[in-house]
């Protein structure tokens, strides 16, 4: 997994509540047995004109020059800012997948859905939960400003913007352990495998039903 | 000290460990597995040289891309050789780990979160994860389910446990009772609607009071399975004898002595009288009609004898461009009654309502009724074959057949349309299933979510109809 220390980069705003998991990665690409090749996906139904097929060369597709993403002074966006509930729906973590391979580092919103929240972390994707009003102020700097840009500091829990102003975020500690370091955490979770295999060898006596040969 | 809600016990059932962070490592009883949200998982495991931690916690079956037509040529029947390639994976990965799955010509194959429980590979009391989100479906036996991501489905493969962080506790109580007609679906809607989808984010939330005491299994299904409509990874109901009695001569439910020690385990998953739930929601059972979704978010639903909403009277300005969007996708008038809006493709079916007693009432509503005219088509998607031959013996095949409805073989279907079943630019569907999201059933396609009841209704009227009118 990529690590995330500090980040800044070009904010694109997507200004409406409840985008969900279908929108951010629409199901026909869920057809691929890869983890990678998604980014061209992103938003598709938004992003395109046509109906969009996995394997296409999307180059060659008509863009809706309407859409937020193809506004040419939000090209090269590496923050997204969003709003409540974002991620919603489905437990796919193809929708983090091709978040981060469009390029996004980091996501603002006032609120995640839980399922999406928790598959960002798994994928060096930063979810960042700001205040309602916090997120509003920033909506309207990045409309009135080209190339506006924020600074993300994970270390320090912040995220700063142009005139210095700096928003303290909530980060649960391990997860913020993990996304520093670039860790997977299977392997931490393995360290544990002896506490693992006594609890399964006690649940196993004491519920046996639970673990019947099923064939 | 206050006692413990349901969803803490199975908790503290679970617990592995606390970490010093404060996450906690929880063991998992089952993972059910299918061809979607695997493949990558066990890429993971291959490129990592690790092996299933207990190969017999895993069930899997293929169901979101399989054709529900033509089922006897196998895996050589999938058109769409994207959808081909994915299904043989999973079967290639099911082989080479030895995980037990019901390939596509078992009689057992279907929706995962059907084949679950009618096999008694969910029992209550379980954890029970897979890469969907709809695995709240489980929480309706009292287990602690809930969708996981990819990159969770391998660390469970690999250590049989989740880093998690406890949920809080919401109990919504549903008192009194049902009217005719109106079912588990409507009350879920209702619920969603109360509550919003983002209303149980963060939470596990207990359906509970007398509502859904009376009720089936089957509709404590559909309730736990729309739990994450209302943004709640999980959902659960309490034990009781309707729990046990569903588990009786299962395949894979404990027998003899062993039952017996499983009863009386089971009969402690209930929350305590003196449980402390951070959240409560109250709702009567007499208040909840028929319910029909009119935008592209589950909480945009009204009840059968209201109009679709007018965005202006929405004083929230996030909520009003919601509701703006949501009327310009749909092609829906503001103010318009419900009752008038049409419909052009009508799909029963779904891991929310493809189970015996949803198409049996459906099939009630189909009897001695013809698919309006200007319906162009309606589909009925048992939810496994086994519920699909019970249907057969009781002879409901035969009630939607002459109905005009098209009978069909086992699968996730037009929910999401990843196989070849979707609604084209524009249609509006009466729709089982459980998201009316922008596009999910089908490109530029139209959902309007419902009970099975209402779902039959609308395709014998061509528009919603209150199915009590009818019944």
């Amino acid at each position: 997994m990529e690590k995330f220390e500090k980040h800044t980069g070009i904010v694109a705003p997507l200004n409406r509540a409840n985008v969900d998991t279908d929108m951010i990665i629409p199901k026909q690409f869920l057809k691929s047995i890869k983890r990678t090749g998604f980014g061209q996906n992103l938003f598709d139904e938004w992003r395109y004109l046509d109906v969009g097929q996995p394997g296409q060369d999307c180059s060659q597709r008509p863009v809706n020059e309407e859409f937020v993403l193809n506004f040419p002074r939000y090209k090269g966006a590496s923050v997204l800012l969003a709003q409540q509930n974002f991620g919603c729906g489905s437990s796919r973590e193809h929708a983090p997948w091709a978040i981060s391979e469009y390029g996004f580092r980091a996501v603002i919103a006032p609120s995640f859905a839980d399922i999406f929240f928790n598959n960002s972390f798994k994928n060096g994707l930063l979810p960042i939960v700001l205040e309602q009003s916090v997120v509003d102020t920033l909506f309207a700097e990045v409309e009135a400003e080209e190339g506006y840009q924020l600074t993300v500091d994970l270390e320090a829990q912040q995220v700063i913007s142009p005139s210095g102003n700096a928003y303290a975020f909530e980060i649960d500690p391990f997860r913020k352990h993990c996304l520093l370091n670039g860790l997977d955490d299977i392997g931490l979770t393995l360290q544990d495998a002896d506490v693992i295999r006594d609890f399964e060898d006690k649940r196993r006596e004491t519920a046996p039903w639970l673990f019947t040969e099923l064939s | 000290m206050a006692g413990q809600t349901l969803y803490d016990k199975l908790w503290q059932d679970h617990l592995v460990k606390t970490r010093e962070d404060g996450t906690a490592l929880i063991y998992i009883d089952r993972q059910l597995l299918h061809e979607v949200t695997s493949p990558q998982a066990f890429e993971g495991l291959r490129l990592a040289n690790r092996q299933p931690w207990r190969l017999n916690a895993n069930l899997a079956t293929v169901d979101h891309n399989v054709p529900t037509t033509d089922r006897d040529k196998g895996v050589a029947g999938i058109e769409d050789q994207v959808s081909k390639i994915q299904v043989t994976t999973l079967d290639e990965n099911c082989d080479e780990f030895g995980i037990v799955e019901y390939k596509m010509q078992d009689v057992r194959q279907g929706i995962v979160h059907v084949i679950g429980p009618e096999q008694g590979a969910t029992l209550p009391g379980m954890t029970v994860v897979c890469g969907d989100s709809h695995t709240s479906t489980h929480g309706a036996f009292a287990c602690l389910a809930h969708g996981i991501g990819t990159s969770e489905v391998e660390h469970v493969l690999a250590t049989q446990c989740l880093i998690q962080k406890k949920m809080k506790n919401m109990l919504v109580r549903i008192d009194g009772k049902l009217g005719a007609g109106v079912s588990g679906k409507d009350v879920v809607l209702a619920i969603i609607g109360k509550i919003g989808t983002a209303g149980g984010t963060g939470y596990a939330i207990e359906f509970g009071g007398q509502v859904m005491r009376d009720m089936s299994m089957e509709g404590r299904m559909t309730v736990c399975n729309m739990a994450i409509e209302a943004g709640a990874r999980a959902g659960m109901v309490a034990v009781d004898d309707t729990t046990i009695e569903y588990f009786k001569g299962r395949p894979y439910s404990p027998t003899g002595e062993t039952w017996d020690k499983a009863v009386e385990s089971w009969k402690q998953l209930t929350s305590d009288d003196d449980a402390e739930f951070d959240t409560v929601v109250v709702l009567k059972g007499e208040d909840i009609k028929p319910q029909v979704s009119w935008g592209t978010s589950p909480e945009m639903v009204a009840a059968i004898d209201e109009n679709v909403p007018v965005p202006a009277e929405q004083t929230d300005a996030v909520k009003r461009e919601g509701y703006e969007r949501a009327l310009k996708y749909m092609d829906l008038q503001a103010g318009m009654p419900i009752t008038d809006i049409k419909v052009d493709k009508v799909f029963i079916g779904s891991c929310t309502n493809s189970r015996i007693e949803d198409l049996r009432m459906a099939a009630e509503v189909a009897k001695g009724r013809k698919v309006a005219d200007s319906v162009k088509q309606a589909m009925v998607v048992p939810g496994s074959g086994l519920v699909k031959q019970q249907a057969e013996a009781e002879g409901l095949d035969k009630i939607f057949v002459e109905a005009g409805f098209e009978w069909r073989d086992p699968g996730c279907s037009m929910c999401l349309a990843m196989n070849p079943d979707k609604l084209e630019p524009g249609e509006h569907c009466a729709s089982t299933s459980n998201r009316n999201f922008e596009g999910r059933q089908g490109f530029g396609g139209r959902t309007h979510l419902v009970s099975p009841a209402m779902a039959a209704a609308a395709a014998v009227e061509g528009h919603f109809v209150d199915v009590r009118d009818i019944l």
